[in-house]
């Protein structure tokens, strides 16, 4: 079971948001969308998105950057692992604090503004919840790894997950005797990639691609279409 | 130089009834679905008033258009392009559904459905959104219709820049006069300008503004962009919608349907040339007065053979160049300058034009007594204030709109004459700087207003630009996906809304 969770439901969850929102994008490109309902409500909106979302982005990059880096990079820096680990926890800490505080604000008005929640559909408060839970055990384990300072948990959920992008066949072993508030937050990750092309959650891949666009392949604000036919000749 | 064509659009605000005949029909046509019931493409608002959004023209509030900076450059009036992106998660000058109206509709059902009762059963507002019950409709699409409300709230109307505004408060002065809104089609659109997707986009071949509505990702910084406020947020698909300048009628010759079903025949549709070269300089002219100027000075003569050819080299179609020459636009933007772009300062080049309105003369008790100009009463003793007329359609420069309500006037005095009197009085004609001859063509287009006069519609060629075999068993019109095969209701990714549910009244 465990070596299914954590050997084999990564590569299922990764595949599935690859090919989903492949999928998505190609099939139904109407559907992808932010889903604002800022203008239905203004209330509680601004200061919710603005400190979930940036909250969530540094969580994020944090962990695509802390999971992701060849620890033999973090030793020929110098910094050691409960450096690292300290910085995890205070960077991941706060950054967790915002967006728990804005996801909270943004679950409240949704629930309880009559025009959001109407206007909701399941997929948009189930994925609000599931990112809220989420939050609460990423903030959860911070109270674990404070009971062990010097990092080496931390060294071996860098093994696995870099194990898994490296189709290592022993990933799921190096985590086997990680606490459950770990195993929960891993699983409940993982999980949040299965459903990612089913929800509104595509819109994470716009944003990324939306200031590369904007900033960088337009060269100045407008854009024309046209419809003459271009000669290959000319 | 280089030539482009675009579809422009004049209203005769003379002309104009209020009858809102427009904005149904385009209502009916285009935003009568789940999500845009509160939007109209086309809507008809009473000046002087805040109209539709509330205080849409006051860009010190919601910060749309352009704004000239102090090195000479444009950038939209919310933002540089990083500035737009780092107000993603929230956008700060989006206006509310609020700010327009809580869109509504009545329990019609239970007029026939009511029981016996001792009161006249009664159909009551219901929310659109929630479904629910409102117990007070606080707004409207035209909710100053003929000057509703009290003028302390009017009169924040926008227009009354540098106006003494307190005396037309007052019974014996009011004035009022309609302004018929739609998209502006512009030629430096600043919700394109502002859309981080790209989804926004204007035709080559036509100037028709389009959004992509698969591109089309629901950043919503389009709405705030439109100094207009004619983008508009589709809360339940989540993308932004607006005019289309019903464009499957335009590419088939066809009038809009706005257009086509103006009773007061006050719209008129034709080509304008223009050098997409010039845009960028005209929009950043340093002096806001001198915007209405720089975007003439854009437009092209479509008789001088220069032009012409330039536009063949370009590849617009013959048909267009001849349309170009007779178009209603042309004339009455460039020949005889009675036409002006809505709000100029905005610097987004819009290419829907207006001719302002005459009033009755101030003080009519006092005939004799107001200030007469030969033949023709002086402008300046019309009922709507001047300056108000200029605020509104040249950024406060009072002299053109004199102007072209001088020659309309004209246009009656010599028209009187001619048809009362028996006498054609070029003196009249000539002291609008105009000729009988001239005149005449005038009273023709304006004022009577034939529908080959109206609208001058050149097709589009698609002959030429599509390969009809590639299009054969192609997808219809419909919100995307057109080419899924079969019916089915949800969808793997999102899925279809929930059917708002209306509960039966309970007795």
């Amino acid at each position: 079971m465990h070596n299914f969770l954590f050997g084999i439901y990564p590569y299922i969850a990764l595949s599935v948001l690859i090919i989903g929102s492949i999928a998505r994008y190609d099939r139904d490109p109407f559907t992808w969308k932010t889903s604002s309902s800022q203008m239905l409500r203004r209330k509680q909106l601004i200061w919710g998105s603005i400190l979930f979302h940036v909250g969530v982005l540094v969580i994020f990059f944090g962990h695509l950057v802390g999971l992701l880096t060849p620890i033999w990079v973090f030793d020929a820096i110098g910094v050691s692992h409960g450096a690292k680990q300290l910085l995890a926890v205070v960077a991941g800490g706060i950054a967790g604090a915002m967006a728990l505080i804005g996801g909270l604000m943004l679950f409240h008005r949704r629930w309880t503004d009559p025009r959001i929640r109407v206007t909701s559909s399941f997929a948009d408060t189930a994925i609000l919840l599931l990112l809220l839970a989420q939050l609460v055990l990423g903030l959860g384990t911070i109270y674990v790894s404070l009971q062990h300072l010097d990092g080496h948990e931390m060294t071996l959920f860098m093994s696995w997950a870099q194990g898994i992008f490296t189709f290592d066949g022993q990933a799921a072993s190096y985590i086997e005797h990680a606490a459950l508030i770990f195993k929960l937050h891993l699983f409940l990750g993982l999980t949040i990639f299965l459903v990612f092309p089913f929800t509104r959650l595509v819109h994470i891949l716009s944003g990324f691609g939306a200031p590369i666009r904007y900033l960088f392949n337009r060269p100045g604000y407008q854009i024309v279409r046209s419809r003459k036919r271009r000669h290959p000749a000319e | 130089m280089k030539v482009r064509a675009q579809i422009g659009m004049v209203l005769n605000l003379d002309k104009c009834i209020g009858c809102h005949t427009c904005s149904v029909t385009c209502k009916n046509v285009w935003t009568s679905r789940d999500g845009v019931e509160y939007a109209w493409f086309n809507n008809v608002e009473t000046k002087p008033g805040t109209g539709y959004p509330t205080d849409w023209e006051n860009q010190d509030r919601w910060n749309g258009g352009w704004v000239r900076t102090k090195s000479g450059k444009l950038q939209p009036k919310q933002g540089a392009k990083w500035r737009i992106l780092a107000n993603i998660f929230a956008n700060p000058d989006l206006p509310e559904i609020d700010d327009y109206y809580e869109p509504f509709d009545f329990d019609y059902d239970h007029l026939k459905s009511a029981p016996e009762m001792k009161a006249f059963p009664t159909a009551r507002p219901r929310s659109k959104i929630t479904g629910e019950r409102m117990q007070k409709i606080e707004k409207g699409p035209n909710w100053e219709e003929i000057l509703g409300g009290e003028f302390a709230k009017r009169s924040e109307d926008y227009n009354f820049e540098g106006i003494q505004k307190q005396i037309y408060g007052e019974y014996e002065n009011t004035f009022m006069m309609y302004l018929p809104r739609l998209c502006e089609h512009c030629l430096n659109p600043a919700c394109a300008a502002s859309c981080p997707s790209g989804a926004i986009y204007k035709r080559e071949e036509d100037g028709i503004v389009l959004i992509d509505q698969e591109k089309c990702r629901g950043w919503r910084m389009c709405v705030s962009g439109c100094p207009y406020k004619k983008v508009y947020y589709n809360w339940s698909t989540g993308k932004s919608e607006k005019c289309t300048l019903c464009y499957p009628r335009i590419e088939s010759g066809n009038p809009t349907v706005c257009s086509e079903t103006c009773v007061g025949r006050i719209r008129y549709l034709g080509v304008m040339l223009y050098d997409a070269d010039k845009i960028a300089e005209a929009a950043s002219v340093e002096d806001k007065t001198d915007l209405y100027d720089a975007q003439l000075g854009v437009f092209l003569d479509p008789n001088d053979p220069e032009v012409i050819a330039a536009a063949r080299s370009e590849g617009v179609p013959e048909d267009w160049i001849k349309a170009a020459k007779e178009s209603p636009i042309w004339k009455m933007a460039m020949e005889w300058k009675v036409a002006f772009p809505l709000h100029p300062e905005y610097r987004t080049l819009p290419m829907v034009w207006y001719i302002p309105p005459l009033s009755p003369i101030q003080n009519a008790a006092e005939a004799g007594a107001i200030g007469s100009d030969g033949a023709m009463p002086d402008v300046r003793s019309l009922r709507i204030p001047l300056r108000y007329l200029a605020n509104m359609l040249t950024a406060g420069d009072e002299a053109p709109v004199a102007a072209a309500l001088e020659r309309m006037l004209a246009m009656r005095a010599y028209m009187r004459a001619k048809t009362v009197d028996g006498v054609t009085d070029e003196a009249v004609a000539a002291s609008v700087g105009l000729s009988g001859r001239v005149i005449e063509d005038m009273y023709k287009i304006m004022a009577l207003a034939d529908y080959e006069d109206r609208f001058v519609i050149p097709t589009t060629h698609r002959e030429q630009v599509e390969d009809a075999y590639d299009l054969r068993g192609g997808c219809g019109f419909t919100d995307s996906n057109g080419c899924s095969t079969g019916l089915s209701k949800g969808s793997l990714f999102g899925g279809s809304k929930k059917p708002l549910k209306m509960p039966t009244e309970v007795m």
